[in-house]
C-alpha cells in the first residue's frame, strides 16, 4: 500500500483504467500538456498521447455532448470540468441527452464526468458550488462524492465501469489536505453503498464529501458517541445504510456544504421520516450551507460552510434532547 | 444587406450519365423515387391517424424534405451514423426503420421504436446507425461530433452526419460542435435543412448572413448550398461531403434549401407564410420534380411507376395495420431502463 492523496489517487484510479481499456479516455479543457487545472491529468498526454487525452476548445456543450457520442460508438469517455460550476453549460446534455437515452431510446451513455467541486479557499460563487443535489433530482444520473482516497480510487474506477453517465464530485478542499493508504492493485466501490466512517452509539451524521472530516473533527470534541455515515454516492443513495445507523442511534444530523432548501439532505430527512419516525428520540436535524450563493471573502465563506463548532453545537443539542 | 455570400452553390442534377458517375445505377434511381414516397405516404397517413385520435400529443411532418433527406441518407455508408431530426423521415426510411415501428411510435404503442416513451419522430433504431433526437435542438449535433471524434480515436473510416435546422443554428451547441469538429478535422458532415421558418420565424430575423453554409469557412472548412427539393444534386453533394470526410478531408456544411410545406406541427395552420410562397415551391415539390426526371432521363415508364406507387401503397396499409395492433405499453414496466446495465453495453458499438 502506498500514502496517496486524494487527487493522487483520483489519478492513480484513471490513469489504471486507461491502461488497462483502451476504449478509455480524456476529454476536458487543458487536461494535456498542462495536466489540468488541479493536475489530475498530469504526464497523462505523454503516456497515452494526444488522441486519449484531449484537449478541448473552451466549449463544456461539446466536451459532453462529444463524450455522449464518442460513448454510444463504444468509447468510455471520461470528461472533465474545470470546475464543477461550469457543469451548467453542459446541463442540457447531461440531463436531455444523456440521461433519458437509455430509458427513451435504449442507448446506453457510458461518460463519467469530473467534476472538480466544493469551496473553502474563496474560489468565490463560480468557483466553489456542490451541485450534486440538482443532478441527483435527475434520473438516469449517477452522483458520487468521495470523501477519502481509498474510496476516490476505488469509485473512480467503478464510475469508468458503470454503463451509465456519472457525475464524480471530486472536492476540491480535498484534493491535497487528506492522504492515506491506498492500495496499489485495482478495485471498485460498488455505486450505491455507503461506508460508516465512524461507529458510535449515540447520535447519527449523515453526510458526504468534505463533511466527512468536518463531522469527524466535531465527533472528538463532544462528550457522547457519535457515528458517521458517510453515503460515497447520492444517486443511488443508501437507504438501508441510513436506516439501520438511525434505528441504532435514535438522533440523527443530515450535514451538507451544498446549500439548504431543496439540497439533498430534505430527501434523507423526509425518508427518515417516513421510514424510521417511531424510531427517532428527537427531531431530524439538518446542516447545511446558508441558501446564498457561495461568497468570495474569507470571513463570509466561514460563515457560509458549516463549520466544525456549527457540527459540534447541533450535535450537542441532539445528544441532550 | 451587405453580407457576402462565400459558400458554393451546388449546381443543379443533370443527365443519367452524370448520375451514374457518381456511383447510382438505374436500380438506385428508383430505390430514391420509392424511399422518397414511403417518406411522403408515412407522414400523409400520419395526417389520417391525428385526425382520427389515434396520436396523441401533437404531430411533426416533413413534407417538402423528402428529397433532402432520401438524398442525404443514400449518400452514407451502411456503417456510418445520424442524427435525424423531425424534418428527415426519408433517413429513417432509407436507413431501413420499417414503416409499421413508425406508425407504431406515433401511436405510443410497445412496439414503436422508444415503446411509448416517446413521441413522435423522437425515435432511432441505433442498430441502423441512428441516434434518436430530443427536442433541444440542436443537442444531437454535439453528440455526432462526438461520434466522429470516436470513429478518429479508433481510426475508422466512419463518418458521422449531424442534421439541424436554420432555426437551432442560433444555438450555442452549433457553434461549439462546428468549431471542435473543425478543429480537429472531424469525419462528420453537418446538414442545414434550411426550410426557411422556425416555427413562426422567417430568416431574416434567424440569421443575418446570406447563407447558413456561409459559416464554414469561420470554422475552417467547405460550406456548400444546395436545392434542397433536388434529390439528385443533394445526394451528389452528401456523397462528396462524406467520402472526403472519410479520406481524412474534415467536416463540410450542407445547407438544403427547402420551403417546410405544413405548419410548425398539425396544431399550426402556418397562416404567417405568404400563401405565394407555398404555391411558389408546390411547383418545385421534390417528388414531383424527381419523377418528371426519372420519366425524362430513366425512362421510367407508366407501369414501373404504378408498380412502385402500388406496392408503396401495399406496404403502408400493411404497416398500419400492423400497427394497429401492437399493444399499449404495460405502465408496470414504467421504471425499466432508467438506468442501463452491463449487458445493455452488449452492442455491435460497445465491442
Amino acid at each position: 500500500m502506498a500514502e496517496l492523496t486524494y487527487l493522487q489517487a483520483i489519478s492513480d484510479g484513471l490513469r489504471g483504467e486507461m491502461r488497462r481499456d483502451k476504449r478509455v479516455f480524456v476529454i476536458g479543457e487543458d487536461v494535456g500538456v498542462y495536466g489540468g487545472a488541479f493536475k489530475v491529468t498530469l504526464g497523462f498526454q505523454e503516456e497515452f498521447g494526444p488522441w486519449r487525452v484531449i484537449d478541448a476548445p473552451l466549449s463544456e456543450t461539446a466536451i459532453v455532448g462529444g463524450a455522449t457520442g464518442a460513448a454510444m460508438m463504444g468509447l468510455r469517455p471520461v470528461a472533465e470540468m474545470q470546475f464543477a460550476d461550469f457543469v451548467s453549460c453542459a446541463w442540457d446534455h447531461l440531463v436531455t441527452v444523456a440521461a433519458k437515452q437509455r430509458w427513451r431510446a435504449g442507448t446506453p451513455v457510458p461518460i463519467v464526468l469530473r467534476l472538480p467541486s466544493g469551496g473553502g479557499f474563496s474560489g468565490g460563487p463560480f468557483h466553489s458550488q456542490n451541485p450534486e443535489s440538482s443532478f441527483a433530482h435527475i434520473p438516469g444520473l449517477k452522483c458520487v462524492c468521495p470523501a477519502t482516497p481509498e474510496d476516490a480510487k476505488g469509485l473512480i474506477v467503478s464510475a469508468i465501469e458503470d454503463p451509465n453517465p456519472v457525475l464524480f464530485f471530486e472536492h476540491k478542499h480535498l484534493y491535497r489536505r487528506i492522504k492515506a493508504e491506498v492500495p496499489e492493485e485495482r478495485y471498485t466501490i460498488p455505486l450505491g453503498k455507503a461506508r460508516v466512517h465512524q461507529e458510535g452509539e449515540d447520535v447519527s451524521v449523515i453526510t458526504w464529501g468534505a463533511m466527512v472530516h468536518t463531522a469527524a473533527e466535531a465527533a472528538k470534541q463532544v462528550d457522547g458517541s457519535v457515528e458517521i455515515v458517510d453515503l460515497r454516492t447520492v444517486l443511488p443513495w443508501d437507504e438501508q445504510a441510513v436506516l439501520a445507523s438511525v434505528r441504532k442511534t435514535s438522533k440523527v444530523l443530515v450535514l451538507h456544504e451544498d446549500t439548504r432548501t431543496g439540497g439533498f439532505g430534505g430527501e434523507i430527512a423526509a425518508t427518515i421520516a417516513e421510514e424510521a419516525f417511531e424510531d427517532l428520540d428527537a427531531p431530524v436535524r439538518r446542516l447545511a450551507a446558508p441558501d446564498t450563493p457561495v461568497p468570495f471573502s474569507p470571513v463570509l465563506e466561514k460563515a457560509y460552510i458549516p463549520q466544525v463548532d456549527d457540527v459540534v453545537r447541533t450535535l450537542k443539542e441532539l445528544i441532550s434532547y | 444587406m451587405g453580407a457576402v455570400a462565400i459558400a458554393r452553390v451546388a449546381e443543379p442534377s443533370g443527365s443519367l450519365q452524370e448520375v451514374k458517375e457518381w456511383g447510382l445505377d438505374r436500380e438506385d434511381l428508383l430505390l430514391i423515387y420509392r424511399n422518397m414516397l414511403i417518406t411522403r405516404g408515412v407522414e400523409e397517413r400520419g395526417h389520417i391517424l391525428y385526425r382520427q385520435g389515434k396520436i396523441p400529443g401533437s404531430f411533426y411532418t416533413g413534407r417538402g424534405n423528402e428529397a433532402a433527406s432520401v438524398g442525404i441518407a443514400m449518400a452514407m455508408g451502411a456503417d456510418d451514423v445520424g442524427t435525424p431530426l423531425h424534418r428527415d423521415m426519408g433517413v429513417h426510411i432509407t436507413r431501413g426503420v420499417e414503416p409499421w415501428r413508425i406508425f407504431a411510435q406515433y401511436m405510443g404503442r410497445a412496439d414503436g421504436p422508444t415503446q411509448g416513451r416517446d413521441g413522435n419522430v423522437h425515435m432511432a433504431d441505433a442498430r441502423l446507425g441512428l441516434i434518436a433526437m430530443v427536442s433541444h435542438l440542436p443537442a444531437l449535433l454535439p453528440v455526432a461530433v462526438g461520434c466522429a471524434l470516436a470513429f478518429r480515436i479508433r481510426d475508422e473510416r466512419r463518418v458521422a452526419v449531424a442534421w439541424f435546422g436554420e432555426g437551432a443554428s442560433a444555438r450555442g451547441d452549433t457553434h461549439e460542435g462546428m468549431n471542435f469538429a473543425g478543429v480537429r478535422r472531424l469525419p462528420v458532415v453537418f446538414i442545414c435543412d434550411n426550410n426557411q421558418w422556425a416555427y413562426s420565424t422567417p430568416t431574416h430575423l434567424e440569421y443575418a448572413v446570406e447563407h447558413l453554409a456561409d459559416r464554414a469557412q469561420a470554422y475552417g472548412f467547405d460550406g456548400v448550398v444546395v436545392d434542397g427539393t433536388d434529390v439528385l444534386a443533394v445526394y451528389r453533394e452528401a456523397k462528396r461531403a462524406i467520402e472526403k470526410a472519410r479520406d481524412g478531408g474534415g467536416p463540410t456544411l450542407i445547407e438544403c434549401q427547402t420551403l417546410r410545406m405544413e405548419g410548425h406541427a398539425v396544431h399550426d395552420d402556418a397562416f404567417y407564410v405568404p400563401k405565394e410562397l407555398f404555391e411558389r415551391w408546390a411547383e418545385r415539390d421534390p417528388l414531383e420534380r424527381y419523377r418528371t426526371w426519372l420519366r425524362e432521363h430513366a425512362e421510367m415508364t407508366d407501369e414501373q411507376e404504378d408498380e412502385i406507387a402500388a406496392s408503396v401503397k401495399k406496404l403502408l396499409n400493411d404497416a398500419l395495420q400492423r400497427a394497429e395492433e401492437s399493444p399499449q405499453p404495460d405502465p408496470s414496466t414504467l421504471l425499466e431502463g432508467v438506468y442501463a446495465t452491463p449487458e445493455d453495453l452488449d452492442t455491435p458499438h460497445h465491442k
